[in-house]
């Protein structure tokens, strides 16, 4: 009897097994933590660039869903007090610490083949707190297990209610320009 | 055994599922930003005349000038104060983001004063609770302006513990303990040393003003002979536009540098001995790692 439960036990660990490597396979997650974000402000007058190193995405390609998300305070500005002031005045960091986008990859490629892929993402972009319906496109490069996602994309500030006063000495682009850069790597 | 791995497959699935309802929270639940530091106590280095807690950046300059007009009393004929004019130019850079020194020049008594400042603790909320930042300071001068002087006799020496806390995103207060020492004191019978405490705010009122305020609490015996002084109050505007902070205000103090107002005002509010003047900061980064980033992303 008892020899009869450990066959069946060591006959279930192959499934288990299988069924382990099926949700990786099939489930998986790629992420990271180090993402790339930088966006600038052009104008004839002045040109402002702020990077944000520790920019989070994460994306199932299982069912091709993806998640963005980044914290204002990361954003490193050559002047300090240009950062103080995109977290005090415009950004407002406080009370809306995060910028995100979630929704789905539309056009996904195969996984499981290496290669550089156009692809876009639907889905809702939420920046000082207001959210946009918006399709992002980008570029998806797959290989050797990791999957590298660029973009570049323009966010106007009055889509988000970002206010940009009369008085400042600093000129600041109504439309600001955005680059991303992730590199995923399969989540452990 | 059919059970058991039929229990297998739906754990595993559950999980799977989990994560795919909701990959924003689990971007959220790893996020390493878990302490935030408190930033912006106060807009610039100076609550009024007093420093604040605030530091200059690693590798930022700011270049300060500040003026103070005569008294608003003063009447019609001197334009209430505008036609006289005292100044302190002052160059003051960062060398950590917690380190910053400067030095200055003021017309009045034609002092020269040096400073460091160091931020020992930076308020911050989050997983590491810390309610208050502390900012040591520390500073000298030297008085040039009576050439007979032994060099010694010219000489001040001036260190404070700045405590601040910011309540919320608008108001701030900041308390600031002050020792003061003067090898030769203007008036000869007053004490060389000096203590006192400073109490100083400011109150945001929209995202680029705020009011400030501040008081200079000193250890002795006002309006004596030997000491013929008050005790210095100043009320400012501070008022930010992208790279500079303007700060207008009404003081009845005349010194810029910590020796003359608070040891050395001579004026009360109760009279009209009102002083206004006006603080001009520039910030410019000479941060060279995020020059060269810059220069190649264009």
């Amino acid at each position: 009897m008892k020899m009869y439960f450990f066959r069946r036990v060591f006959a279930t660990l192959p499934v288990i097994a299988m069924l382990f490597g099926k949700v990786l396979a099939q489930g998986g997650m790629y992420s990271t933590a180090a993402g790339n974000t930088r966006f600038s402000s052009e104008t004839p007058l002045e040109n402002i660039n702020a990077e944000n190193k520790k920019s989070q995405a994460i994306l199932n390609t299982a069912n091709n869903e993806i998640a963005i998300r980044m914290n204002m305070r990361d954003f490193v500005f050559p002047n300090k007090l240009m950062q103080e002031h995109f977290n005090e005045n415009y950004i407002e960091s406080a009370k809306y610490p995060t910028a995100t986008f979630s929704g789905r990859v539309t056009n996904a490629p195969d996984y499981s083949k290496d290669g550089q892929y156009d692809v876009s993402a639907a889905g809702k972009f939420t920046v000082h707190g207001v959210t946009k319906e918006r399709t992002i496109v980008g570029k998806m490069k797959i290989e050797g297990g990791k999957i590298t996602i660029s973009s570049d994309f323009e966010v106007p500030l009055a889509d988000h209610k970002i206010e940009v006063p009369q008085i400042v000495f600093v000129k600041i682009a109504q439309i600001i320009s955005v680059k991303t850069q992730f590199v995923l790597m399969p989540k452990k | 055994m059919q059970l058991l791995r039929l229990v297998i497959i739906l754990m595993c699935s559950t999980t799977v599922l989990h994560a795919q309802d909701d990959l924003l929270g689990e971007l959220s639940k790893q996020d390493s930003a878990t302490t935030v530091p408190v930033a912006a106590t106060f807009k610039s280095t100076r609550v009024v005349n007093g420093h604040s807690v605030e530091t200059m950046k690693k590798k930022h300059l700011d270049f300060r000038i500040s003026h103070r007009f005569g008294t608003l009393n003063s009447g019609a004929y001197q334009f209430f104060g505008l036609d006289q004019a005292t100044m302190r130019m002052g160059f003051e850079y960062g060398l950590t983001d917690k380190f910053m020194v400067g030095l200055g020049r003021s017309t009045s008594y034609k002092v020269y004063d040096f400073f460091g400042k160091y931020k020992l603790i930076q308020q911050s909320s989050g997983a590491r609770n810390i309610p208050v930042s502390v900012t040591l300071f520390g500073g000298t001068g030297v008085a040039t302006v009576n050439k007979e002087l032994e060099f010694q006799d010219k000489l001040y020496y001036v260190a404070q513990v700045l405590v601040a806390r910011k309540f919320g995103e608008r108001l701030s207060l900041q308390l600031s303990p002050t020792y003061l020492y003067r090898n030769l004191p203007l008036v000869s019978g007053d004490e060389k040393l000096l203590l006192a405490v400073g109490i100083g705010g400011r109150f945001k009122l929209s995202k680029r003003v705020s009011l400030n305020g501040e008081y200079f609490y000193t250890a002795r015996e006002k309006n004596t002979l030997s000491a013929p002084y008050h005790d210095s109050m100043s009320f400012g505007v501070d008022i930010e536009t992208g790279g500079h902070v303007f700060q207008l205000h009404f003081t009845n103090s005349l010194g810029m540098i910590e020796k003359q107002f608070i040891g050395e005002t001579t004026g009360t509010w109760g009279a009209g001995d009102i002083h206004y003047g006006f603080n001009i900061s520039r910030t410019f980064s000479f941060d060279k790692n995020n020059k060269r980033k810059k220069s190649t992303d264009q």
